[in-house]
């Protein structure tokens, strides 16, 4: 058997056996939800109900709803895009990225974080959707053949680029998830005794695809998990790099930057990171995964965010750097007025949340504690929001001409539909913790042993 | 009719191998392991031959690829049927090779695409998973914390008994008389 240093801390704790990994995974979704889970709901789903109300507005009567005017011609709907596709990021590093590099942490939070991944994604995709203002035409983003006297969409375009890399990332993404819970849910339906939840029973039946766990199928289990993985990893670094093309490949100062495929790559482990734990945090306590998902797990998500907040503070600062450097006036400019013009405030927000603040993971205590990293992740969700309206707004809103100068102000429609889409993110995530083994149990129980607290100590004796 | 099935059922992984390994030595064959998780080191106990998965991956990887450029080549450059190249900006589409760099990124995730999708169809339609399948397993506890082995046997099972409850099997059951 793998022997795992003593040095390394525990990631399950408590005397657990096969047995308890087991019950503890089912009991979420054997049990009945408690108040505050109800309450939660309640909240995401009203604000889902308004953000479904202010898309139909924006659909019914077009997207003159919006603030944008002729200079600021893209503003909340890109910029809310780009967080949640840049959120949806963190849940396949884990899975994949983590998997190749042979990090056991990731087993307890994988699934969790491959599912904000997939609701994360969803919301992203809504943008383009309302945007296009038809989106009963949507399909036309997709080559398919048709009687306009065939007509094709433009394969050098970032955003068609955009559909093929969002819609490869959703589906394979679901699919890596879904060979990883079919395991699970067979655990599931085996625990459901048929005279109880005759319903749930068949639910779980259905889910589990006949799953039985023979030795071969165990083996090409994991080939394929490592192939999914391996496939994974350049695909997620393809996705986020594709996003910042549509902005890097355009001609506008600030947008027109080389190095914004890495920066954004960067920038969206950094935020979907962020996510996880403001999640995790929660849930962890919610549905009693205490003993799985630890301090050590939080701690080594903070180092992750420590890391990926420095390299996104040397972009900007990279950034600034090349702006003066390129002697090119309005590129000058550009950064000029994002840094002190009329929206310094949301240049200034950024940088605090994102460059300054996760210094504090520096000190041991901060990167250690629940508390002062449920308050940090929320930072950095914040920041890495500004950052995406920075980069967007401050670079249209003072564009060549003078007279055409204007400011951006969101109207009720643009903010409905963004909190809109925080509770349907929060509504499928709740109904996902009430439903799926929120954590994967069946790779669980292979390091209970290397790395379950019980076993550590014992080995040691 | 002295056809047998036995499960014998272990509690651990680590005694399953054992046990694996040491009936093996002694020529006889195992039918089926159902475990609760992949335990390591069982494939090779087992002699099952390696999977080709991965090679199905790469095989689909690059249909998927292939794909993606002939799709490029039809739509932006070709001129045959109803396209054309097209002039996009003043930038036209004569060469595949000239534009090609402006399709890597669809080229690249056709490849993802294809690759992950039909390998996984694959696994699927191999371990023969699909909705409304019904577990094969003939224990439910192998999903949560026991270890199925399933042995044929032909002829007297004493000696094989003897061996299983030696190398730590908690209980053997006969099919067909399993205490429930």
């Amino acid at each position: 058997m793998h022997k795992e240093s003593e040095i390394r801390d525990p990631l399950i704790l408590g005397n657990k056996t096969y047995h308890d990994i087991t019950r503890d995974i089912a009991r979420p979704v054997e049990g009945k939800a408690n108040k505050y889970w109800w309450i939660l709901f309640g909240l995401s789903v009203a604000l889902f109900l308004w953000g479904v109300g202010c898309m139909a507005y924006t659909i019914g009567t077009g997207i003159g709803v919006w603030g944008l005017n002729r200079t600021v011609n893209w503003a909340w709907d890109i910029t809310n895009f780009v967080w949640w596709i840049g959120i949806g990021h963190a849940g396949t590093l884990i899975s994949a990225v983590l998997l190749l590099f042979r990090q056991k942490w990731r087993m307890a939070i994988n699934r969790s974080a491959e599912a904000m991944t997939i609701f994360g994604v969803i919301q992203a995709g809504l943008f383009p959707l309302i945007h296009m203002g038809r989106p009963w035409l949507a399909y036309w983003v997709f080559p398919i053949p048709n009687q306009y006297g065939s007509l094709w969409q433009n394969f050098n375009s970032p955003l068609l680029w955009d559909v093929f890399a969002i819609s490869t990332y959703l589906t394979v993404s679901t699919v890596f998830w879904y060979i990883g819970l079919i395991p699970d849910f067979a655990m599931i339906r085996d625990r459901m005794s048929k005279t109880i939840s005759p319903m749930k029973k068949k639910l779980y039946t259905l889910l589990a695809f006949g799953w039985s766990g023979r030795a071969k199928h165990w083996q090409r289990f994991e080939e394929v998990s490592l192939v999914l993985a391996g496939l994974a990893t350049p695909l997620v670094f393809s996705v986020h790099s594709i996003v910042s093309m549509d902005f890097a490949t355009s001609v506008i100062p600030g947008w027109h930057t080389t190095i914004f495929p890495p920066y954004f790559v960067l920038g969206a482990l950094f935020s979907g990171f962020a996510m996880v734990e403001t999640l995790l945090i929660i849930m962890r306590k919610v549905v009693n995964m205490e003993a799985y998902i630890t301090i050590k797990h939080i701690e080594y998500m903070n180092v992750i965010i420590l890391f990926t907040g420095s390299l996104v503070g040397t972009a900007y600062i990279t950034e600034l750097f090349m702006a003066w450097y390129s002697g090119v006036e309005f590129e000058q400019y550009a950064f000029l007025n994002r840094a002190t013009g009329p929206y310094w405030w949301a240049y200034a927000s950024m940088m605090s949340c994102n460059v300054i603040i996760p210094q504090l993971y520096w000190i041991r205590k901060i990167r250690t504690s629940f508390i002062a990293t449920f308050i940090l992740s929320i930072f950095v969700n914040i920041g890495m929001w500004f950052e995406r309206f920075v980069i967007i707004v401050t670079s249209l809103h003072r564009d060549f001409l003078p007279s055409a100068w204007t400011m951006f102000s969101p109207t009720f429609v643009d903010m409905g539909i963004f909190l809109g889409t925080i509770g349907f993110f929060f509504t499928l995530f709740l109904m996902y913790s009430r439903t799926f083994p929120v954590v994967a149990q069946a790779e669980l129980k292979t390091i209970l042993k290397s790395s379950g607290s019980e076993f550590k100590t014992r080995s040691n004796e | 009719m002295s056809k047998k099935i036995l499960y014998a059922i272990f509690d651990d992984d680590e005694v399953l191998v054992k046990s694996v390994k040491e009936l093996r030595s002694k020529g006889i064959e195992i039918a089926e392991v159902y475990s609760p998780f992949p335990v390591h080191g069982l494939d090779h106990a087992l002699g099952l031959k390696e999977t080709r998965m991965a090679i199905t991956a790469f095989i689909y990887g690059c249909l998927g690829l292939a794909f993606g450029g002939l799709l490029i080549y039809y739509i932006m450059i070709s001129g045959v049927g109803k396209s054309w190249p097209m002039n996009i900006g003043g930038k036209p589409n004569w060469t595949f090779y000239q534009n090609m760099p402006a399709f890597v990124p669809i080229m690249f995730e056709c490849t993802v695409l294809f690759a992950g999708h039909l390998m996984s169809l694959t696994y699927l339609f191999r371990n023969r998973l699909y909705p409304g399948a019904t577990t094969t397993s003939p224990d439910p506890r192998t999903t949560d914390d026991k270890f199925l082995m399933e042995l044929e046997i032909e002829g007297s099972d004493v000696e094989i008994k003897k061996i299983l409850t030696a190398t730590g099997a908690s209980e053997i059951n006969e099919k067909g008389n399993e205490n429930e």
